[in-house]
């Protein structure tokens, strides 16, 4: 008994696993340093802390990292099928023969991007993200410039990584940025973002989330959007056994807009948390996020979603829905809005659902000859809609509407397995 | 034929139908008519497949397939159609889409060939033009935003699409004007022929001046009480449902 009280809990043995690889490191770094020394105070995030109320990290105290394969190139195969270029990171490392370099964007790769937004003191996972970080893409559009469409992606396998990216979009630029996350096996993808979006650029950022079923992702994504510039942010998350995507966006100045619009489906035992923090922090400032999850089995999902309005922000408009869909009696949505308004002329309103399938829609399209099972796969198609809907990039928009349907159909045969 | 034999059936431990006995053969519309209550809405259901209508006795057979055994999609397969009396909103589903997997999922149960975006547009745009719809009524979703009458317009457009053999209307009068009325009827009308059968349900006698039955019947207390022609529906509506059915008793 007394053997078993001394043991570290089992996440600070986890912690205590990343201090030791920082450990080895052979060059000193005063930025890492400083990360090192708040990862060793802070260790990773726990329950007592508030945004960690419904999001254990507990599991990673059990997982074994498999051996990354040598060769990716089958998970390469998977990648969407969208003509643009690409970069493309194997266990959080540049990959520049799988890599495809976009004209008339500057990229950098082989370093971590640290931005200038992330907050280590404030994020532990943040904090371990800069202590370990190896790479990252470092993505800058110019000034009046369209940069098209830009393909980043994380293929792994194995191991625990951490890859870095900071993305800037001058005045009046454009970037459709789609971010894939794919792998087999078990491992941790850690990324942190940081996004700088100055006035009049639009970047629409659209993230794919499929991880390997037994692996863990936890990202942190920091924007900051200027006078007049959009950041148009669209979530798909289907994979991964735990999955946490922290969005903190601040709307600095007149007339930003962000949307951080989200899809979550989840079956069996996973858990995702989609946490997000807006803060307009300018007058006349526009946030929407319009959040689906569609919940299957014993899957749990999280969204949290705070909007700030500072005493300048006058006539903020905010809109925050969370809606779920629960196909199983055993399935959980915890859904948390929290707003705080310090300005007194303001828009802002949120709302949750929760809700199963309809019956009468389903006896209406049983009635007209279409079958339960795609009943119900038109239903929740239906149930997305509104978050789908809004996708500008036609080719990313089926690509995601295939891997949704490929989800159903995978449901579907589990439970038509266990009847 | 549809052969309705002593059907009796109870929603949430109500009875509701007490032994219905009906029969409508091939080419043949009939009229059910009976005041609220009378379990016209329930007879619909239960032909048609609903959850929550539990059949207690008695029988129902399609051309000699006994029906209340089938899932709903299969009774669409087989031929059936309801027209809803409150057509269900299915927002986020676009109602092309909607009606080309219906249409193609019962062309599929019934080993024939599905149709393609292009040949099912060429279909639906003649079915809109015949029942004088918007063009826009196919770019819509199913029902979103929809009046009272376009709603009805658009069962109607379904039933036009899916060619039923055996349609059952659900008061698809109710909150028609006489012009909306007369596009139903047309509707429906020009579907009859000698394999088409159909069930009208009503409340009033006014449908049956454009789509003329060639049997009434009248529904009390879940019992069809008596049965005549086409002049049934003009004695109802003269005289009222009480001395009717007080007639009949």
């Amino acid at each position: 008994m007394s053997a078993a009280a001394k043991k570290p809990a089992p996440l600070e043995a986890v912690a205590g696993a990343f201090l030791a690889r920082y450990e080895a490191r052979a060059e000193p770094d005063a930025a890492r340093a400083q990360a090192a020394d708040l990862f060793r105070t802070g260790g990773l995030p726990g329950p007592r802390e508030e945004p960690w109320h419904y999001t254990t990290l507990r599991p990673l105290a059990d997982a074994v990292f498999d051996t990354p394969h040598t060769d990716a190139s089958d998970l390469l195969a998977r990648l969407p099928g969208i003509a643009a270029p690409r970069l493309v990171f194997v266990q959080g490392r540049f990959c520049p023969g799988f890599s495809v370099l976009p004209a008339g964007i500057t990229v950098r790769t082989g370093a971590p991007a640290w931005g200038t937004l992330a907050r280590p003191a404030l994020e532990k996972l943040v904090a371990l993200n800069s202590m370990l970080a190896e790479d990252g893409a470092d993505i800058e559009v110019a000034d009046g410039v369209d940069g098209g469409t830009l393909v980043l992606a994380s293929l792994a396998s194995g191991g625990a990584f951490h890859p870095r990216h900071a993305i800037r979009l001058g005045r009046s630029a454009r970037l459709t940025l789609i971010e894939v996350n794919l792998g087999t096996g078990t491992y941790l993808n850690n990324p942190v973002f940081s996004v700088s979006v100055a006035e009049d650029a639009i970047l629409t950022h659209l993230r794919q989330q499929t991880e390997a079923p037994d692996a863990f992702h936890l990202s942190t994504l920091y924007a900051e959007i200027a006078a007049r510039g959009t950041y148009d942010g669209f979530l798909l998350t289907l994979g991964a056994r735990l999955a946490r995507m922290e969005v903190h966006a601040r709307l600095a100045g007149e007339k930003a807009v962000a949307h951080l619009n989200a899809a979550q489906l989840l079956g069996g035992s996973q858990h995702a948390d989609f946490t997000t923090v807006v803060t307009h922090d300018a007058p006349a400032t526009t946030s929407r996020q319009t959040v689906k999850n569609v919940l299957t089995g014993r899957a749990r999902g999280v969204f949290q979603g705070k909007i700030q309005v500072s005493r300048i922000a006058q006539k903020t408009d905010g809109y925050q829905m969370n809606q779920a869909l629960l196909l199983s009696a055993e399935a959980e949505i915890d859904s948390k809005p929290q707003l705080e308004i310090y300005a007194d002329d303001v828009k802002c309103s949120h709302g949750a659902t929760v809700g199963e399938l309809d019956a009468d829609q389903l006896f209406y399209l049983r009635s007209r000859g279409v079958p339960e099972a795609e009943a119900r796969s038109i239903l929740v198609r239906a149930f997305l809609d509104e978050a789908l809907d809004p996708i500008a990039h036609e080719g990313a928009r089926e690509a995601m509407e295939g891997m949704i349907a490929a989800w159903w159909d995978g449901q579907t045969g589990v439970q038509g397995g266990a009847a | 034929m549809l052969e309705i034999k002593g059907l009796t059936a109870c929603v949430e431990d109500k009875e509701i139908l007490k032994g219905i006995d009906l029969v409508v053969p091939d080419g043949q519309v009939h009229a059910i008519m009976g005041p609220n209550g009378s379990g016209k809405s329930t007879l619909s259901y239960v032909l048609s497949g609903r959850e929550g209508y539990t059949v207690t006795g008695g029988s129902a057979t399609f051309d000699g397939q006994d029906l209340l055994t089938l899932e709903p999609e299969q009774r669409a397969a087989a031929g059936l159609f309801l027209a809803f009396q409150y057509p269900v909103e299915l927002p986020g589903v676009n109602n092309a889409n909607f009606l080309r997997t219906a249409l193609n999922a019962i062309r599929r149960a019934r080993g024939e060939a599905e149709l393609d975006a292009v040949q099912f547009l060429k279909l639906a745009r003649a079915a809109i033009k015949r029942l004088s719809m918007a063009d826009d009524m196919l770019k819509r979703q199913v029902n979103v935003g929809f009046s009272g009458g376009e709603k009805k317009r658009n069962e109607v457009l379904q039933m036009g699409i899916l060619r039923p053999r055996l349609a059952i209307l659900d008061e698809t009068d109710s909150g028609l004007d006489i012009d909306a009325l007369k596009i139903v009827a047309d509707g429906v009308n020009a579907l009859r022929g000698p394999e088409f059968s159909a069930l009208v349900i009503t409340h009033y006698q006014r449908l049956l001046d454009y789509i003329v039955p060639d049997r009434v019947h009248v529904l009390a207390k879940g019992r069809i009480v008596r049965s005549g022609g086409p002049e049934l529906a003009l004695e109802l509506e003269a005289t009222g449902y009480a001395a009717v059915i007080a007639e009949a008793a």
